[in-house]
């Protein structure tokens, strides 16, 4: 019998490796825009990450910081948007 | 029982979904295809990851009606609201971007774009 928590546990391995390969790209990428989509990825990776944490600590708390981080990594992603596109 | 063979599918559907968009970051060729593939399969794979979350949080309360349980489920479906709306302006935000920093798909053959505009 497997249990919900410890799955809980091994889905955050996972998504910080996958975190962690998207690096990779936000490393090498070629052009300014394929640094913005590594990051724009390893922001929603990390509100996963998050909310998954939160369930597994049992602290609601975490799950509104992963509200706000995913409202603020929005904010900043339209902002290095503006910027790449010449507008700023 | 039937609650983690729920949360067993959902969490493998989003993490083999998360994994995949990854992958379409490092192996494709422009930033448009990478723009697709990151932001659709980081979406769908990180909502699947919080309704295993949901059913986790359901079938505690169910079985033990732990008030704290409830608070978790609404604030996770609050989480994907958020994450569903924000993703999608965002990616379309850098689309946007990335055509007007000069960027073009990789065999780019016409720009109809830029001949609609004149």
């Amino acid at each position: 019998m497997i249990q919900a928590l410890d799955l809980f546990y091994y889905a955050i391995i996972i998504l910080a490796i996958l975190a962690l390969l998207a690096m990779v790209r936000l490393y090498l990428g070629p052009t300014l825009p394929d640094r913005v989509v590594a990051a724009d990825a390893i922001n929603t990776l990390t509100v996963a990450v998050m909310l998954l944490l939160g369930v597994v600590y049992k602290e609601l708390i975490f799950i509104d910081v992963a509200i706000v981080y995913a409202l603020l990594s929005f904010v900043s992603t339209l902002y290095i948007a503006k910027y790449v596109g010449g507008e700023l | 029982m039937i609650a983690i063979i729920l949360i067993v599918i959902c969490v493998i559907i989003g993490l083999v979904f998360n994994a995949l968009g990854i992958i379409g970051i490092i192996r494709f060729p422009d930033v448009y295809t990478r723009l697709h593939a990151s932001t659709k399969a980081t979406t769908f794979g990180t909502i699947f990851l919080c309704l295993g979350i949901i059913v986790y949080g359901v079938s505690v309360y169910l079985t033990t009606s732990d008030g704290q349980y409830l608070m978790l489920v609404v604030h996770v479906i609050i989480a994907i609201f958020a994450l569903a709306i924000t993703n999608a302006a965002g990616s379309h935000a850098i689309a946007r971007a990335a055509y007007k920093s000069g960027a073009l798909p990789e065999p780019a053959v016409v720009d109809r774009l830029k001949e609609a505009r004149l």
